[in-house]
């Protein structure tokens, strides 16, 4: 049984490893890779773990890879199988960006290298752009939400007041918000 | 101590992050400029880098500023990696065991409906910043100048006209879902091709 566990868990250890080192773009790029290997090769969880599984990575903090790998780690094989999977996801990026970085800097002063930024700057700045769209489509439209939107971009690019107060000051704005709201809508 | 800063940074920017990729933003743009670790023109190239790489940005971006301000230190990429890994792992423990409760929990779901449009309202003051980096990029070296006179500054300059035209083309590939590695690579080729023209030709 033990033995069964632990070969369960390297297994995990090895598809993050898989998962993390293949996939560009991060997150949301990451889950039809995960519901692959984990829902249909293995049958560890079922499908419906999986959008569960999405959910609750999205209502909770961190990116969303680390989140989604812990979940079916632990759901998969306890402690030591989070532990394993979130390794896994982490693993790759971690020795990719660790080489680049040494690389990197000695390329930052060449010419050429400074030309090719200054047009992807404008690039990046278009997928920005782009993040921020699909963000805007995703968010469910009320007024509330009009409102925080606008505040929040306003605290945000025009004073120097921390981005951690403006989302815990927002976060209790919505919280208070719907109970109130459900609270008047039991008294009717 | 740099490595205490570096795994408390990010594992601030860890927790506070909901909605995962470019949410993380304008925390990092927040934390890792004032901490002086990178300028905000370093961040909008890194985007570049973690695109064009596997995993997700904000392991990418931990690490790499791990590395960089420790001079190489593989440890000072693993206190940020770390940091920035430790608040998700700990929370989806506490979730995991709760999850039924946590699915149905009003109290989840209120903060949900705050959390989601601050997000928006946060990235787009992120894309602000970038863009004033992108199209004023006088406004590092003289900060002084009246947001008017940068503009107008600007506009003389062949280089904003290449990054206007950069832009332009790059946001209808994007929405036309080109591949993000595509756009960067087209971008640099343009950046480059621009980057001569200007030095030869004009």
């Amino acid at each position: 049984m033990k033995q069964h566990r632990l070969r369960r868990a390297l297994t995990l250890l090895g598809v993050f490893l898989k998962i993390g080192a293949f996939t560009f773009g991060g997150g949301y790029a990451m889950i039809p890779l995960i519901e692959r290997e984990v829902v249909e090769k293995k049958g560890w969880i079922t499908s419906d773990d999986m959008l569960d599984i999405i959910a609750i990575a999205e209502s909770t903090p961190g990116p969303i890879a680390v989140n989604s790998a812990t979940f079916v780690g632990y759901k998969t094989c306890g402690v030591f199988g989070a532990v394993c999977a979130t390794l896994g996801v982490v693993l790759p990026s971690f020795v990719i960006i660790s080489l680049i970085a040494l690389i990197l800097n000695q390329f930052q002063n060449n010419e050429i290298v400074q030309f090719a930024f200054n047009g992807i700057r404008a690039g990046v700045l278009a997928l920005i752009i782009k993040a921020l769209w699909t963000m805007y489509k995703k968010c469910p439209k009320s007024a509330l939400s009009y409102i925080l939107m606008a505040g929040s971009f306003l605290v945000a690019a025009f004073t120097d007041i921390n981005v951690i107060y403006i989302i815990v000051a927002c976060a209790l704005v919505g919280l208070v918000t719907s109970l109130v709201m459900a609270r008047k809508e039991k008294t009717l | 101590m740099i490595f205490w800063e570096l795994f408390y940074t990010f594992f601030l920017i860890g927790l506070f992050t909901f909605g995962g990729g470019y949410a993380m933003l304008p925390l990092i743009q927040e934390r890792v400029v004032a901490n002086g670790w990178m300028s905000s023109q370093q961040i909008t190239d890194f985007i570049a880098v973690s695109e064009s790489t596997p995993g997700p940005f904000a392991i990418n971006i931990a690490t790499y500023v791990g590395t960089e301000t420790t001079g190489g230190n593989v440890f000072g990429a693993v206190c940020a990696t770390l940091g920035v890994v430790l608040p998700s792992f700990l929370v989806i423990l506490l979730v995991a065991r709760i999850y039924e409760k946590f699915k149905r929990s009003r109290i989840v779901a209120g903060c949900m409906t705050g959390l989601r449009p601050v997000v928006v309202g946060l990235i787009a003051s992120a894309v602000l910043g970038m863009a004033a980096d992108v199209f004023l990029p006088m406004m590092a070296e003289m900060p002084t100048l009246s947001l008017w006179d940068q503009i107008a500054a600007a506009v003389t300059t062949v280089p904003f006209y290449m990054s206007l035209f950069i832009f332009a083309w790059m946001l209808v590939l994007v929405f036309k879902k080109v591949h993000p590695v595509v756009v960067i690579l087209l971008s640099a080729a343009l950046g480059i091709a621009g980057g001569y023209i200007d030095k030869f030709w004009i």
